[in-house]
């Protein structure tokens, strides 16, 4: 069959933050580059990022990048690596005055300045007190960041391809990037873009588990593609949670609420949080939290018909109060929970929000791999940014604002490192003869199965093992049995079938596409969980508790050392965490308390 | 509405910026969408071209149709009927 071949100095997939911020270096540099992306660019999972960006801009008080810095070091439990880290502080001061230049609408002090608000975990002087960090446009903040960038881009005439889903990597035999394959969802069409610079930008991978904060896109196309393509996935072990969001839904509820007088109780009514935290209680700090939330319910005191929840009670509460001091929690209970939060309960469990790990990157924004002892040999043609990516700077653990600072640096690394490149002159690398081969048989697979699986049902038991096996708070046997049931799972992913066998806009199909996707990141989190025998930020084992020689649970002697799973057999190696800053002195290893 | 015109709205509102509207109009599309008049089904298409703030905002009913979306009010009178009845 014959494929038809599109032919651009550049292709970009995802058109969120990080994809749009390379594309518009890409284009600026007068290099003819697409831009493909599920969905219009300006509905990506960006526009979700409400509490702004964080630079030390020093508007509203004395700041300092090193300050930024040292935050961000602590705040990744010291698994970032300090290099990227110290690029990415010392450029945010200039990225967000181009975000500004670009129209972006900030919110401002009285004599015209960007405002700036403070952030949890960002402090001035080396931990000493909260400093005035984040940058934001009410509470629309990414919302705004994708439309200054888009009419940036289409003023520099960057080609947008809409409703399309990249396939697969395409690499030559040694081992360079050439371009991608794609699917135009309106027709079904498989095309080929022949490049000579890829970019992946294709945000998180949040609906591995069963309650995400991530909207339903967020599928980790990117880390699948990269995985099919031998590239192995860093870190994966490591993902955001928030204590309490909507059971079954994943909406959150503001923290907020307890700080009002919401308490936690179990399927006895038991206000538990008084066994683990005798004074704080429900105001204890978010981990402590979680973690009780999952004791109770792994112990078989949740509630519901899979006793999988807690409930979240503000029934003693004023309702005036509940009206004026927590707007919006009546609806989002009415809405997502079916509940009357005046008269009932909230369903609630720890839901995941961000992933810190992802495709291997320089702070080039260059992806790399180990080769021959090297573990960051480039991988020719092909640059990751944004929230697919792991460059590494949120390490462990990620502070809030980081996140939109993260895709606004690396997206311009990563364009600015591929016009470099092919400034240097290099011709289109011949496509492989078959170079769409791989996503064709996938696609023909599924279309021709017969008695395989269903794609929902697969997806469901998917999100329930990690869920249940690898959420916020990990156990040596759920994570050992963890791995044996999301390998099971993997082969019923690896059998789906689809009822819809049309060209056009079928959803069925691209949703069994998506789901080859996330059991790659789902099977790379698990398998890099249950070999990490500490616990680091994010990462909170039962079994490696806080101990005077070890605490937190965090054993630096043995685990301060990036994880590498390779999706190609299952093997997990390691590599050095980057304690070396570019200019500076290291930030000194001690333990993370706030 | 033909099959095709029905999918593309259909992958429109099941991939959208927010998780809230991802399962608000799921929910709508599975029960309630078939009852719409064809004249309100043309008014649920151009209502879910909006920005995701601004459609959230109707529907959780934080913020009501201006003058120019009047013929936006039956269609987000449903949904967020929908939403509540379906939620339990």
């Amino acid at each position: 069959m014959s494929i038809p071949v599109l032919k651009f100095d550049a292709v970009i997939v995802g058109a969120g933050g990080a994809g749009l911020r390379s594309a518009i270096q890409l284009s600026e540099a007068g290099l003819k580059t697409a831009v493909l992306s599920k969905v219009f660019p300006t509905r990506s999972h960006t526009v979700a990022a409400q509490g702004g960006v964080a630079a030390s801009l020093g508007n509203s008080e004395e700041d300092h990048w090193h300050w930024h810095m040292y935050d961000t070091v602590k705040g990744s439990d010291w698994l970032g690596d300090q290099d990227a880290i110290e690029f990415m502080v010392r450029k945010a001061n200039e990225c967000v005055v181009e975000l500004e230049h670009y129209g972006m609408p900030f919110d401002r002090t009285d004599d015209g300045k960007i405002y700036q608000r403070p952030f949890g975990g960002h402090m001035s002087n080396f931990g000493e007190k909260p400093v005035r960090r984040s940058c934001a446009a009410a509470d629309r903040t990414g919302h705004a960041m994708l439309h200054a960038m888009y009419q940036r881009n289409v003023k520099a005439n960057t080609q947008f391809f809409v409703e399309w889903m990249a396939l697969d990597l395409i690499r030559d035999a040694e081992g360079h990037v050439v371009g991608v394959t794609a699917m135009e969802m309106e027709t079904g069409q498989v095309v080929i873009f022949h490049t000579r610079a890829t970019i992946f930008a294709t945000g998180g991978a949040g609906r591995i588990f069963y309650s995400s904060t991530n909207a339903f896109i967020n599928t980790g196309d990117g880390l699948g593609m990269a995985a099919r393509a031998g590239i192995p996935l860093e870190d994966m072990e490591f993902w955001q949670f928030h204590p309490t969001g909507v059971a079954g839904a994943g909406v959150l509820i503001t923290e907020g609420v307890r700080g009002e007088g919401g308490i936690l109780r179990n399927a006895n009514k038991e206000r538990f949080m008084e066994r683990y935290a005798p004074n704080a209680k429900d105001l204890a700090s978010r981990d402590v939290v979680s973690r009780a939330m999952t004791t109770e319910i792994n112990e078989g005191r949740g509630c519901g018909v899979n006793k999988d929840y807690v409930l979240l009670d503000i029934t003693h509460l004023d309702p005036n109060t509940i009206m004026k001091r927590l707007p919006g929690i009546r609806e989002i209970g009415l809405q997502f929970a079916g509940v009357d939060c005046i008269k009932e309960p909230l369903p609630v469990v720890p839901t995941c929000h961000y992933q810190m790990g992802g495709i291997p990157t320089h702070y080039s924004g260059r992806v790399v791999t180990p080769q021959n002892g090297d573990y960051n040999t480039v991988v020719p043609g092909f640059y990751a940014a944004g929230e697919c990516a792991c460059a590494s700077v949120h390490g462990a653990n990620r502070l809030g604002t980081n996140s939109l600072l993260d895709l606004l640096v690396f997206g311009k690394s990563a364009g600015d490192s591929a016009v470099e490149d092919l400034k240097a002159g290099k011709a289109h690398r011949e496509l492989p003869k078959d170079a769409a081969e791989k996503s064709l048989s996938r696609i023909s697979a599924i279309d021709n199965r017969k008695g395989g699986a269903n794609v929902h049902e697969t997806r469901l038991a998917m999100q329930r093992t990690m869920q249940n096996h690898a959420g916020v708070f990990r156990f040596g046997d759920l994570l050992k049995s963890g791995v044996e049931k999301i390998l099971e799972v993997e082969k019923a992913a690896r059998e789906l079938e689809i009822k819809d066998k049309s060209m056009a806009w079928n959803t069925a199909r691209t949703e069994a596409l998506e789901m080859e996707n996330l059991i790659e990141v789902a099977k790379a989190t698990m398998l890099s969980a249950e070999a990490r025998k500490e616990s680091r930020g994010a990462h909170v084992r039962d079994d490696a508790p806080d101990t005077p020689e070890f605490p937190n649970g965090r054993n630096d002697a043995e685990w301060l050392k990036h994880t590498l799973f390779n999706p190609v057999d299952n093997s997990i190696s390691y590599k050095p965490v980057n304690m070396q800053p570019l200019t500076v002195e290291p930030i000194a290893l001690k333990t993370r308390s706030y | 509405m033909e099959r095709q015109d029905y999918e593309r709205l259909r992958w429109r509102c099941i991939r959208r910026a927010l998780l809230e509207l991802d399962i608000t109009l799921t929910r709508f599309l599975d029960d309630g969408f078939d009852q719409l008049t064809e004249e309100e089904q043309a008014a649920f298409v151009d209502l879910v071209a909006l920005e995701d703030h601004d459609l959230w905002y109707l529907i959780s009913g934080k913020e009501e149709c201006n003058e120019d979306e009047a013929r936006f009010v039956p269609v987000v009178e449903k949904l967020r009927k929908c939403s509540v009845r379906l939620a339990g």
